[in-house]
């Protein structure tokens, strides 16, 4: 299990209809490539995030998939229409199995 | 542009390009479009005919890692303030006591701490560090493990604490009882050390604004710390950063939280009296 892994977003809280919006999002994680060695010379088991979306009131808007290279507390910046109010959900996997999520409503106005 | 003359580390910088000139930039730091720092201001009256301005580190650095300091969401320091925000709520050691049941809400009890760290301690009778604090803070208040020091942990709750005087200028007292330990802090300062024979003074006095091999020599402040090293992608600590530096000019080095560093703390701490409180920063 990966410790410490907590989400965070940030995202306007509201919108006008159609307008694009810039969002962060960022998880603390260790993401441990499964290239390196402890002390005694045996590998550190891989223990990486390996997918993240975004979706808008269920439709997706961005769907990733990380790889090992990938540097610890992967950061995230996408942009995004918002046609209406609604809800975005912010989604994160780890190998452990662990899925962790976010949300964030946005109004129109 | 600066010119001056020739010294050990231009000598040694490796290459042509090395060798151009470079001051601080022009930039201002704003951090989340509220908070104005000051990192550029004249020189404390103690640097009168050694320095005329102190110059934040931050000036020093790329526009991409400055940009990371202005907003608190892509300051990968701030990360670590949320686990030390944990810590201060939790219960921990034989007095069932967290940082809290004393300090009550960190945002109040801690504001304006860190711009008068180090200094001098009554009833201990020596120049404590916040990391010395913490540690009595955690024995004795407590009846908890002290952490370690300059560790993961402690740079975590260095930075939260920083966090509460950000903005505020470093105004560390090096009068008084402290005195003794800031002469001796100062000597320690222009102490040439290692096989390069170099001292802090060297680079961050004489060099300041030079490139010494890729890198963009600072004044070398600690008003930043503690800072996230994008180079190592984690929280270092002065004591930590201290420990880098003597150790490239390929000498012994001494160990955080030794009274060598806690008295060149307190010195190098003074140099910066005038300069926002930033940390946690980003450097590379
Ligand atoms: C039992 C009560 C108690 C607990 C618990 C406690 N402290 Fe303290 N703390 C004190 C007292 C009393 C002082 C003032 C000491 C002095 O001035 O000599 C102090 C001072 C400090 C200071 C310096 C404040 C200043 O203005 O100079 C810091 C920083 C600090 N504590 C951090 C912590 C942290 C972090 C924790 C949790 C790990 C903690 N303390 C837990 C009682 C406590
Ligand atoms: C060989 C040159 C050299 C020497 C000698 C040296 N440093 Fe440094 N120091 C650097 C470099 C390079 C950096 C990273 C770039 C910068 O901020 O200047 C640095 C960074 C620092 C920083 C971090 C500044 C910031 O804003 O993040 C501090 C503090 C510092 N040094 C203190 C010291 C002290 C104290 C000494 C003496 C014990 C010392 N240095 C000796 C080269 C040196």
């Amino acid at each position: 299990m990966a410790s410490g892994v907590k989400p965070r977003v940030k995202a306007p809280k509201k919108a006008e209809a159609g307008e694009v919006v810039t969002i962060k999002t960022l998880i603390s994680h260790k993401m441990e490539s499964g290239q390196r060695k402890d002390k005694e010379g045996n590998i550190i088991p891989r223990s990486i995030i390996n997918r993240f979306t975004c979706d808008f009131n269920g439709k997706n808007v961005i769907d990733v998939t990380l790889e090992p290279a990938i540097s610890t507390n992967p950061y995230f910046e996408f942009e995004a229409t918002i046609p209406e109010a609604g809800e975005l959900k912010f989604t994160w996997y780890d190998d452990d199995g662990s899925v962790y999520d976010e949300a964030k409503n946005v109004a129109i106005g | 542009m600066k010119f001056k003359a020739m010294t050990a580390i231009a000598a040694l910088a490796v290459s042509a390009p090395a060798l151009l000139l470079a001051d601080a930039d022009d930039d201002t730091l704003i951090v989340n479009g509220e908070i104005e720092m000051i990192t550029k201001a004249p020189a404390p009256e103690h640097l009168s005919g050694v320095l005329d301005e102190i110059v934040s580190g931050w000036h020093m650095r790329s526009d991409e890692t400055q940009v990371m300091q202005a907003d608190d969401f892509d300051n990968p320091g701030m990360i670590y303030t949320e686990q030390a925000l944990d810590d201060w709520n939790a219960v921990n050691g034989t007095k069932g006591k967290s940082c809290a049941s004393c300090h009550g809400d960190v945002e109040e009890s801690m504001k304006g701490v860190r711009a008068v760290y180090p200094k001098w301690n009554d009833s201990k009778e020596k120049v404590y560090t916040m990391e010395m604090q913490i540690n009595d803070c955690l024995t004795d208040g407590m009846g908890a493990d002290a952490w370690k020091k300059s560790g993961a942990q402690m740079a975590a709750m260095e930075a939260l604490i920083s966090v509460q005087s950000r903005g505020m200028p470093m105004n560390v007292a090096i009068d008084g009882p402290a005195e003794a330990t800031w002469e001796w802090g100062k000597e320690l300062y222009y102490t040439r050390t290692g096989q390069l024979d170099l001292s802090c003074a060297s680079c961050h006095e004489e060099n300041y604004g030079n490139h010494i091999r890729s890198d963009h020599l600072s004044q070398g402040q600690t008003n930043g710390f503690p800072v996230y090293r994008l180079k190592n992608a984690k929280l270092t600590t002065v004591h930590g950063r201290f420990k880098g530096c003597v150790r490239d000019t390929r000498a012994e080095t001494y160990s955080p939280g030794s009274d060598e560093f806690v008295a060149l703390e307190l010195y190098v701490a003074s140099r910066g009296n005038g300069l926002s409180v930033e940390g946690p920063s980003v450097r590379n």
